[in-house]
């Protein structure tokens, strides 16, 4: 069962801004997707490795050679936040 | 003047007048619109056309128009995902697939409307509003590239091309009444294709009839040097377009007509397997055991990876941004208000799932269970060529159904999602209507071998008539 | 002598070093040759993190990546893959960094450093790959700033981290392991230390057994040393008090030479480390006998065999291969002059007049030490004069012959004169009083055991002159 505090923690781990009062909602709605997932418990999986990759791949490669880059009005054409080539973001902390 | 239509039908037309001509109808036809498809009409595509009536094109696709869903990458036009959060924001590079188009010669007639970030199955999700079944308007086209079905249906482009990460492309093209392919996992390009789950999902073609399936495969599929996990093959697809099944071994999965299956989808479904049989194929009951725990499988791992794929949507360098005294405020407020209440839910829950604590319970456990769902399948392909089932469990549901009850709408993914966890290729195609409303058959194979399901799906179709049909309104 | 190390010190390091010399960053094709350009003007959907946009690993970075392993004496592993680390940060454009995490390309190696006490060993833990962030500017202080500018010229370089067991017992071990580490990387060609954020470090200091600190970010080697003699006093003292030292972050202001505590809200993490789908896994082990092969002496079998190769003191082999652009250059120039003579020149000398001067090497030509050295050795030139000579080609520029010929060859002579003057006058005591007595022969004398000495380099006239000189500024008896 996820907590409110922990919907709260969530939220912040994925700079998702959630208010107190949303809190209970979304703790509700997850709590019952997440018993639903629950149902996993039940199938054994001793012995079972993981599937990260379905297609059996490995060693894919790029050659060393530059390829073009954008030009900088490309790069910061779709932010109207920018100074003097850069990005320009809020101060950090 | 067009209207449903195939890729050959709209060759003749461009033949007898112009493809700005056909171009321009099509786009008078998405104007006039009203089951909101459409995210953005690109307004070159008259002049595009133009030009390949001026210049020749002698590309497979030259003067066709097509649609893309909006979760693909498009030089210059708008790309949003249908999301508050990716308002203003113009690709700068097209998706390997737009190269490829263009390169063919096809006119983008715009974007299509999609459930915010493909998480969906009704296109109801998007920022811009639901799009409407074009056969019952009070009922969803299905999703989450509910737009790419729709547009085909209602003959305001004659092909489409959108993304299916747990049943997108598919379970519209059921319920709208086209074809759609989920071809195997590296077939085609990821390259400029807006992740969701990168490790499930693939672009996907919609069309009318299962040759463009394949046209448009051979314009799209092959290998990409830009995406790690794409792979090369040699398929021509239009090779396999034989109506042929005879020798075909189908095998009938027990747990995809589980509780909740509609009499009516669940009887044409069995018609279809039936005519398989006149036409020469056999068929047998198989099981894959662990078919119930896919969805729970697949919603975990899809819902852990979002929530890293949609983490660069912080209002920094595209899209939304809000206000905030330091920049983690900035982007938890952009985040919030950017993003809607489905995708919150998916990037909270993905988010948890891979958190400390949580990581082996619920991802590592969800990687496990789906070895075995792949595993069944593997199992299953040893005995059959090809299974064969419903897509969906049920015809087209209504607006709003299903909106405030998001486990409701995920179990309607049940018959698609194991095909994305095990990577295999599938297609829908129209096998039969209920109330007026489109059903669609699924078939699948094993890796690479989208020749087996085209061939399936091509016999099946030349002996059938369900393909024909189409909305009331299109004339 | 054995070092005691009273206070317990304990020093691990966590090195991040940019493989700046690929000529492209690690998932993409953008140039790593930034340094000098305009902000995000090296970037590309890929490392612009723009949506849709995927990796590509770069091969070659791979290959740098198995040449440090096997440099450092670590165990390549046999399959990996890269991992996505999840945390939200400006300098981080796809909101998450693309890392190694449970099979880093490298792990249990180890460097030799020269330690308190002779020889130490300081073990490797593991070295990984990963990508660079793009970089920050804060208006004003990083606490109290009106802004961040962002550029992402340097998003998606290609790091690897390398980490160090704590086996550092000083601020001095920590400062020799990473001068020995920036001499290992640049044996390889695989990074340009001069490069600005080339190499940064974390260190992870400890005193007495208690908890470690992390210090993050220094940006120097002599910053490394600063930090930890800061934060070992700090820690000691904060103990005395009857503190207990916690596992904490820090940050060293540079400036200040202090470290401070960064412990805030936006400072938590939980990573949720999971493999990137984008990519797929590598296996390389079968690759090592073939990167083995590529690898180049290193400075340990470099230093032995400068010493028994060209009869060196081994603090003189030590000194010419703990850079390997000087090394090269010692060799060159012991192709062409006496070896022995060249060690002295080289690491004594030029080397010293170099670090002096904050420049490298490739500030002066083989054919000018050489040069130097031949007149110097053929007693053409005094050594003070083959001093003064590299003085001024390393501040004026110019070469050995028109520096001899600009400053005198002849006052070069002269000095040769001048030297034998001197050394006449002592060596014949008696013809001295006898001149100064009246004896005017006695002067021809002196003059011509001047030039006996000097092999005729002087002419009579010039040395008559001088001696007569010198002979009126001699001190009444």
């Amino acid at each position: 069962m996820i907590t409110k505090e922990e919907v709260e923690h969530v939220g912040w781990l994925a700079r998702i801004e959630i208010h107190e009062s949303e809190a209970q909602a979304y703790a509700e709605k997850l709590n019952a997707v997440l018993d639903y997932f629950s149902q996993l418990d039940e199938v054994d999986t001793e012995n079972v490795a993981p599937t990260y990759h379905v297609a059996d791949i490995v060693n894919v490669f790029r050659e060393d050679v530059v390829r073009p880059s954008m030009p900088q009005e490309e790069v910061l054409a779709n932010t109207g936040k920018k100074q003097e080539g850069n990005f320009l973001a809020p101060r950090i902390m | 003047m067009t209207g449903w239509a195939n890729i050959s039908q709209v060759k003749e037309k461009i033949a007898q007048t112009s493809a700005e001509d056909v171009t321009a109808s099509y786009l008078e036809r998405i104007r006039k619109s009203r089951i909101n498809a459409y995210t953005t009409i690109w307004e070159g595509a008259i002049e595009k056309a133009r030009e390949i009536d001026e210049q020749g094109h002698n590309g497979p696709l030259a003067g066709i128009p097509i649609a893309i869903k909006d979760n693909i990458s498009t030089r210059g036009i708008s790309t949003t995902c249908s999301s508050k959060i990716l308002q203003g924001y113009v690709p700068p590079y097209d998706a390997h697939i737009v190269e490829r188009l263009k390169d063919a010669g096809a006119i983008i007639l715009g974007k299509t409307n999609m459930d915010e970030f493909a998480m969906g199955t009704s296109t109801e999700s998007s920022c811009y509003g639901p799009t409407l079944n074009p056969w019952d308007k009070a009922r969803v086209p299905g999703g989450s590239s509910g737009g790419s079905a729709a547009v085909v249906a209602a003959g305001e482009a004659p092909i489409s091309v959108g993304s299916d990460t747990g049943g997108s492309v598919r379970c519209p093209a059921a319920f709208c009444g086209v074809v759609g392919l989920k071809p195997t996992y590296g077939t085609i390009s990821r390259y400029g294709l807006i992740s969701y789950a990168n490790s499930l999902e693939q672009i996907g073609p919609l069309a009318t009839c299962v040759s463009d399936i394949a046209a448009l495969m051979d314009v799209i599929g092959g290998h990409d040097a830009r995406d790690s996990t794409s792979v090369q093959t040699e398929t021509m697809y239009k090779d396999a377009l034989v109506d042929d099944v005879s020798g075909l071994k189908i095998g009938v999965p027990a747990e995809y007509f589980g509780a909740g299956i509609d009499p009516a989808v669940e009887n044409s479904v069995w018609d279809a397997i039936q005519l398989f049989e006149e036409l020469g194929a056999s068929w047998e009951q198989v099981s894959l055991p662990h078919t119930s725990y896919a969805l729970a499988a697949y919603y975990i791992i899809a819902m852990s990876e979002a929530s890293s794929n949609l983490a660069r949507f912080d209002g920094t360098r595209y899209g939304l941004r809000n206000e905030g005294e330091n920049w983690h405020v900035m982007a938890s407020r952009t985040r919030a208000e950017g993003f809607g209440a489905e995708v919150k839910r998916r990037i909270l829950l993905g988010t948890y799932a891979l958190s400390a604590g949580y990581h082996d319970k619920y991802y590592l456990k969800a990687l496990k269970v789906r070895t075995l769902v792949k595993q069944d399948f593997d199992q299953a392909f040893k005995e059959f060529d090809c299974l064969m089932t419903p897509t969906m469990p049920t015809p087209a549901f209504k607006l709003e159904e299903k909106v405030e009850d998001p486990l409701a709408l995920y179990l309607a993914d049940v018959n698609t999602v194991p095909i994305n966890l095990a990577g295999v290729p599938s297609i829908s195609l129209p096998c039969g209507f209920t109330d007026g409303l489109p059903i669609g058959l699924q078939i699948i194979s094993k890796h690479f071998d989208e020749a087996t399901v085209l061939r399936a799906a091509y016999s099946f179709e030349q002996n059938t008539e369900h393909h024909t049909r189409r909305p009331a309104e299109v004339a | 002598m054995v070092y005691e190390n009273v206070d317990g010190v304990k020093i691990g390091l966590e090195i991040h070093v940019q493989l700046n010399k690929l000529n492209t960053k690690l998932f993409c094709g953008c140039s790593t040759d930034y340094h000098n350009d305009e902000p995000n003007t090296h970037v590309c959907p890929v490392c612009l993190g723009l949506p849709g946009a995927l990796p590509v690993l770069n091969k070659r970075a791979v290959e740098f990546a198995m040449k440090v392993g096997l440099a450092l004496n670590c165990d390549i592993v046999g399959q990996t893959q890269f991992h996505r680390k999840n945390y939200y940060y400006p300098d981080l454009p796809k909101g998450f960094q693309t890392t190694q995490y449970d099979f880093p390309i490298a792990s249990h190696g180890k460097v030799i450093i020269d330690g308190e006490d002779g020889e130490r060993i300081v073990r490797i833990t593991r070295a990984h790959m990963e990508e660079d962030p793009g970089k920050l500017m804060h208006i004003g202080s990083i606490e109290k700033s009106k802004g961040t500018l962002i550029n992402y010229n340097r998003s998606g370089m290609a790091l690897i981290e390398i980490v160090s067991e704590p086996d550092m017992r000083s601020p001095k071990e920590a400062r020799r392991f990473l001068d020995k580490l920036r001499s290992i990387l640049e044996y390889l060609d695989v990074f340009n230390g001069d490069l600005e954020g080339a190499m940064r470090v974390d260190a992870n200091i400890s005193v007495m057994g208690g908890e470690r600190v992390e210090v993050k970010n220094i940006s120097s080697h002599k910053g490394v040393e600063k930090a930890a003699l800061y934060e070992i006093m700090r820690q000691k003292n904060f103990v005395r008090r009857g503190g207990k030292v916690v596992l904490e972050t820090r940050h060293f202001d540079e400036q200040r030479g202090v470290t401070l505590s960064m412990r805030s809200k936006e400072e938590e993490h939980d990573y949720r480390y999971f493999p990137e789908p984008d990519l797929v896994p590598m296996r390389v082990a079968d690759r090592v006998p073939e990167v083995i092969k590529t690898l180049p002496e290193l400075p340990d079998a470099k230093r032995e065999r400068f010493t028994s190769q060209y009869g060196m003191a081994d603090m003189h082999a030590k000194a010419l291969t703990s850079e390997i652009k000087v090394a090269n250059f010692y060799e060159q120039v012991a192709n062409l002059v006496d070896p022995r003579s060249a060690a002295v020149w080289v690491a004594d000398i030029l080397k010293g007049e170099l670090n002096y001067r904050d420049v490298s090497v490739d500030a002066f030509k083989v054919e000018d030490i050489v040069e130097i050295i031949e007149l110097v050795t053929g007693n053409k030139i005094t050594e003070r004069s083959g001093v003064e000579i590299i003085r001024t080609i390393l501040d004026n520029g110019g070469t050995p012959a028109a520096i001899v010929k600009e400053k005198g060859l002849i006052k070069v002579e002269e000095d040769i004169v001048t030297k034998a003057v001197t050394e006449v006058l002592e060596e014949n005591p008696e013809a001295l009083q006898d001149y100064l007595g009246g004896k005017e022969k006695s002067l021809n004398f002196l003059v011509g055991q001047v030039m006996k000495k000097t092999a005729g380099r002087s002419d009579a006239k010039t040395t008559r002159e001088m001696l007569l000189d010198r002979i009126s500024k001699l001190p009444p008896k």
